[in-house]
């Protein structure tokens, strides 16, 4: 139960990172990585996944 | 590293002193337009000392006074139909667009490289390359680091305005004296033609109630900050259409809420940049369309006509860009700040101004001895400090001025690819520069060649040197008496 970031598409604009309440998101070199360890897909916190909402790519954070 | 646009030598340097400037000078401080007293009598001296070093607030700023943008605040959270955010180009020059993304750390050394080198640099802004009021925490703790360091820079934002209510009073607290608010609609009806979705309070938002929540949010953005006394700019992109007319409402609105400018500028729409609008078609407005609509926005809020949409890591005086020569490749790491071609560019800059003030009143009382009508409109070539200093070939855009009998305005400026590459004039160049022109009467400029003049005849645009390094105001009065048929000396006698 993951979200995943396709590093390709990627702007790394870095607005997921804060907005995740997980901590599950960061700048590894020059990319963004979600933790799949941390990542609860924001369940019991917030509607939708933060991290997909806000990314301004269509179609790059997407369930793992 | 190049030379500095305008040197510190320069403004010590006796410009071709003609005969027409000896009369500006002879005007002295006899008429009552006089001095800072003509500024004062349309702006009140308060208002004046905010921005009279901001050359996005003031026109007449943007003579003398740089800025530079750090990107630092990549994130956002509304997409607009004009951004493609995953846009990364050097050579391009627009909103929005940056070449390298920093870190506040990296901004603070970007920041004191800038200004040990250009003297001008008065204000540092934050716009983008996402949402500086979003991504409020790498904007604040970049404001924090640089005002530290270089406690004079002027601090300013430019936002959407969604995010922006929740940090006005950090706004206040930091000393960000400016702001500027994208505001394209009041009327969600609109706004769905422009915004796709946004992100607020951990949800995103499509259709109208999108367009709805960000207008009541820039709304009340903006009546806060006029109540904290935050001087505000309102830029609206002008979208042939689907909200050109529109912004005759716009402008109503914010002129009621206390906007201190109102800067509609052209939508930039190009299939390759990849954006909503350059991908099904829209198109921008001309220069002319521009300009119409700008005209009929007159009598409310005070317009800005000097806008030249600059990427979120300009650097330099607002028609030029050096961003390139600050590059972080190019910063020592371990640089510190020296204030000292700042500091040396103040004390004449003031200098500079009160000559340039004098002529423009000079200018004005010129003009107003005149009983002729009609209007003449000038473009000139100009690299900073009020007066016609650029080669033909070597400009990059012209500012267009137009002369009646009521005065000289600054109406706006033509952006063009120069006609000089290495030395050589270039035929298809021509060409385009010839219909970035369209409706001009006259170019002035420092040297023209004759070939560039011969064919600017035949477009019937002429093309003028020997007002070369006179001051513009100055040489625009002389001009239109002339071309009036009257003898200036007989005139001002």
């Amino acid at each position: 139960m993951s979200f995943k970031i396709i590093a390709s598409q990627c702007t790394q604009c870095g607005a997921c990172e804060f907005e995740c309440p997980s901590g599950a998101i960061e700048l590894r070199g020059d990319r963004y990585v979600i933790d799949p360890e941390r990542c609860t897909e924001c369940e019991g916190v917030y509607e939708a996944q933060q991290c997909a909402s806000v990314c301004p790519v269509p179609k790059t954070c997407v369930p793992a | 590293m190049n030379a500095p646009i305008v040197s510190l030598e320069s403004p010590t340097q006796t410009p071709s002193a003609g005969q027409l400037l000896t009369t500006a000078k002879s005007g002295g401080c006899a008429s009552s337009f006089c001095g800072l007293s003509s500024r004062a009598a349309k702006i009140d001296s308060a208002t004046w000392e905010k921005i009279k070093d901001h050359p996005c607030f003031s026109e007449e700023a943007h003579h003398h006074f740089a800025r530079m943008h750090v990107a630092v605040a990549s994130a956002c959270n509304i997409q607009c139909n004009y951004c493609n955010r995953k846009y990364d180009c050097t050579n391009e020059s627009r909103p929005g667009v940056v070449s390298e993304k920093l870190t506040p750390e990296q901004a603070l050394l970007k920041v004191i490289a800038v200004a040990n080198e250009v003297p001008q640099l008065s204000v540092l802004g934050i716009a983008g390359p996402g949402d500086a009021s979003y991504d409020w925490a790498k904007t604040r703790a970049t404001f924090e680091r640089v005002s530290r360091e270089i406690p004079d820079i002027k601090l300013c934002i430019s936002t959407n305005g969604l995010a922006l209510p929740e940090h006005v009073d950090e706004l206040a607290e930091l000393n960000i004296s400016h702001v500027t608010i994208t505001i394209n609609m009041v009327d969600p009806a609109v706004g769905q033609e422009i915004y796709p979705w946004i992100f607020y309070r951990h949800r995103r938002y499509t259709g109208m109630e999108a367009s709805k929540i960000l207008h009541e949010r820039q709304m009340l953005g903006l009546e806060m900050l006029s109540e904290r006394g935050i001087l505000t700019k309102v830029n609206s992109v002008m979208i042939p259409g689907i909200n050109d007319q529109h912004l005759i409402e716009v402008n109503k609105w914010v002129t009621e809420r206390g906007a201190f400018l109102h800067n509609v500028m052209p939508l930039i729409s190009d299939p390759t940049h990849g954006t909503r609008f350059g991908l099904n078609g829209q198109r921008g407005p001309n220069a002319l369309e521009l300009k119409a609509l700008q005209d009929r926005l007159e009598g409310g809020v005070k317009l800005m006509r000097h806008c030249r949409q600059c990427r979120a890591d300009a650097v330099g005086l607002l028609g030029t860009d050096r961003g390139q020569e600050f590059t972080l490749d190019q910063i020592p790491p371990d640089l510190g700040y020296n204030g000292g071609k700042r500091l040396a560019y103040r004390e004449v800059v003031e200098r500079i101004r009160d000559d340039q003030l004098v002529a423009q009143n000079q200018a004005m009382t010129t003009l107003a001895s005149m009983s002729v009508r009609g209007s003449l409109r000038v473009a000139v070539a100009t690299k900073g400090g009020g007066r016609i200093n650029e080669h033909f070939g070597h400009a990059k855009e012209f500012q267009v001025y137009e002369a009646s009998q009521t005065g000289i305005t600054f109406v706006g400026h033509r952006k063009i690819e120069p006609y000089c590459r290495g030395g050589w004039g270039e035929e298809g160049t021509l060409d385009g520069i010839i219909a970035a022109l369209k409706g001009i009467d006259i170019v002035l400029c420092a040297r023209i060649g004759e070939c560039p003049k011969k064919q600017l005849i035949e477009a019937g645009i002429r093309g003028i040197e020997v007002f070369g390094y006179e001051h513009i105001e100055t040489a625009i009065s002389a001009l239109y008496a002339s071309e009036n048929g009257i003898d200036l000396s007989q005139a001002i006698a």
